[in-house]
């Protein structure tokens, strides 16, 4: 074995063993910070009472949760209804590995150690546990075999409520499936790869693409939301409904994984959304080594650069993080056909539309020589704006999702529908 | 409305779910920023006026469990007229008058079984020495069901506040 080769593997498995670690304790942090919010957002303080403001709280969930007793349903599936759980929870965790999450570290050293023999490493390190060149493909490919744990769990359970939480899982997640895969194709387009180091190249010298990208951005994030099963898209879980949906019959640490599966899967889509759609790592207005517009500060790559650009990062996700809780605690839940006609009937048209749209935009500019990155950014964020207040304010009404007043007025007929229009 | 229903404008235009969905993450996040409403419950109590300002004060109408008040020797005001037990609708209180050399009467036993206890305030509605009370207290808890049985010893070591059995800022109460 060569010492680079030696010096690879050492730092991967150092990458691996801080990855890990941050998001399996970022998820049990998340958990309080889910309460806390929620707390905030009712007028209350929230859990207080172990540790400094509670911050031990998630240590003494755990705890619990491991010393609990282990039920175990006599009509379930006895294999199934264990492997289930870590079904759902190890695709969650795999995705933390292929999203860089900060720049490029310039490492230079060649150093002989005692056991494990001589060791080198030349050039940037990729801040990222493995820079898959499939880049998101790789995330949506494993993020849909979540869908295995929650359907095997709700089947296996032999339990009805289960059972019909895991249906709506495997339905939910397939429908938005195709509209998730959908709005990541402009960025194909426009960037021409899937690596995500290379679309964080394109936002350094162009544009953040929820700019030029606006409507697949908004697709992108409410799929997100019904991929990781949260409001207003629980209804595989859906409490009122199902009693625990998939994991009614569930406890203790099995129970547990399922949760930590659900916040690893949080901790996905916000840095999916983070490094696609605002600029990963980047810095706005700060450069780090290449050449960048509107650029007031210019880093040279280094351990500093590599701390700034993380922390950027960390900046981004956990803003995403908290945009998911905001969401769940303002948001009811959709019905299930209202789900389900959100998906299929407004979604997938409205980002086929976008694609042939965003081609037409890319055709256009590469004939009047517009180049691939700031004036073609520029020409798409006009489009996309106009594409926004078209949605927004003049197609939106009542077609994304409409209140039962209007549904009667609609059914009534359009007349009286009017009628009720005008009334004040 | 007479007696104050709220009626809810409902939209009956179709309106934009995003842009209603906006307005109300507005609102969410208006609320983070807010008072909190909680009551730390050990270290602040509802019974307790320095702590919480008073905001979750219990009304002098509460009637909790019993205190028997004492005289300025320390002896019971109880007569053991047997009011009490006459008209205690849930039959908890057990009464043994007892008389001494004077011809004062004075309970040998006085019990309430604060279990069977329906906290009415019969009791001290009917008491004509103003001996028996309910109080303004709620924590009652206790290791074992025979603690519960409360005698005149600790029905007079009782030291929480009193039940006004009316609302004395309204004068029809009385």
């Amino acid at each position: 074995m060569t010492p680079e080769m030696k010096g690879f593997l050492l730092l991967s498995v150092i990458k691996m063993i801080v990855v890990f670690t941050v998001v399996m304790v970022g998820v049990a942090l998340l958990t309080l910070m889910e309460r806390k919010v929620s707390a905030w957002m009712q007028n209350r303080i929230g859990p207080n009472r172990v540790g400094p403001g509670g911050l031990l709280q998630p240590a003494a969930d755990g705890l619990k949760n491991i010393l609990k007793e282990e039920t175990f349903p006599s009509a379930a599936n006895p294999v199934l209804f264990v492997v289930a759980p870590a079904l759902a929870f190890i695709p969650a965790l795999l995705l933390s590995g292929v999203i860089p999450f900060a720049a490029p570290l310039p490492l230079d050293f060649d150093v002989t150690l005692p056991v494990l023999g001589r060791i080198a490493h030349h050039g940037p390190m990729p801040m990222v546990v493995a820079d898959v060149p499939i880049g998101f493909l790789f995330v949506i490919a494993i993020s849909s075999l979540g869908v295995y744990g929650i359907a095997l769990a709700g089947w296996s359970s032999n339990s009805k409520y289960s059972l019909l939480g895991g249906l709506r899982a495997a339905a939910q997640l397939i429908s938005y499936e195709v509209a998730l895969g959908l709005s990541l194709i402009p960025i194909l387009l426009l960037t021409g790869d899937v690596s995500f180091s290379r679309i964080i190249a394109v936002q350094q010298t162009g544009l953040w693409l929820v700019f030029p990208l606006a409507i697949s951005f908004f697709v992108f994030l409410v799929s997100g939301f019904a991929e990781t099963n949260r409001l207003p898209f629980d209804l595989p879980e859906a409490e009122s409904e199902l009693v625990a949906g998939y994991h009614s019959e569930y406890s203790a640490m099995k129970f547990s994984f399922f949760f930590i599966a659900e916040y690893a899967n949080i901790v996905t889509v916000a840095a999916m959304v983070s490094t696609l759609f605002f600029g990963g790592w980047d810095i706005p207005f700060v450069a780090v080594g290449t050449a960048k517009p509107w650029a007031i500060l210019t880093l040279t790559p280094g351990p500093i650069a590599t701390l700034l650009t993380g922390l950027g990062f960390f900046a981004k996700v956990m803003f995403w993080i908290f945009f998911v809780m905001w969401i769940r605690w303002t948001l009811p839940r959709f019905r299930y056909d209202q789900l389900m006609a959100l998906g299929w009937k407004f979604f997938t048209p409205i980002t086929l539309g976008y694609i042939m749209l965003v081609c037409v935009v890319l055709y256009a500019g590469e004939a009047l020589g517009l180049g691939r990155t700031l004036s073609l950014h520029l020409v798409l964020t006009g489009v996309s704006a106009v594409c926004a207040v078209a949605l927004f304010f003049a197609v939106d009404r009542g077609l994304i999702v409409s209140g039962s007043a209007a549904r009667r007025a609609r059914r009534v007929g359009r007349q009286s529908s009017q009628r009720l229009t005008a009334s004040p | 409305m007479a007696i104050g229903v709220k009626v809810l404008q409902r939209p009956d235009r179709e309106v934009s779910y995003v842009r209603a969905a906006l307005k109300g993450m507005a609102l969410t996040f208006k609320h983070m920023f807010e008072k909190r409403v909680t009551m730390q419950y050990p270290e602040e109590k509802s019974t307790d006026g320095a702590h919480g300002g008073g905001q979750w004060s219990l009304t002098p109408r509460w009637r909790g469990t019993h205190r028997m008040l004492t005289d300025e020797q320390g002896r019971s005001k109880c007569v053991a007229c047997g009011l009490c037990p006459q008209i205690c609708p849930a039959n908890c209180i057990k009464l043994v008058p007892g008389e001494d050399e004077e011809g004062n009467r004075y309970p040998l036993i006085y019990e309430i079984d604060e279990f069977r206890c329906v906290f009415c305030g019969y009791c001290q509605e009917v008491c004509p020495e103003e001996a028996i009370h309910v109080g303004v207290h709620y924590e009652n808890a206790e290791y074992s069901r025979g603690r519960f049985v409360y005698d005149l010893e600790r029905l007079s070591a009782q030291t929480h506040p009193v039940s006004s059995l009316w609302d004395p800022t309204d004068p029809r109460g009385e």
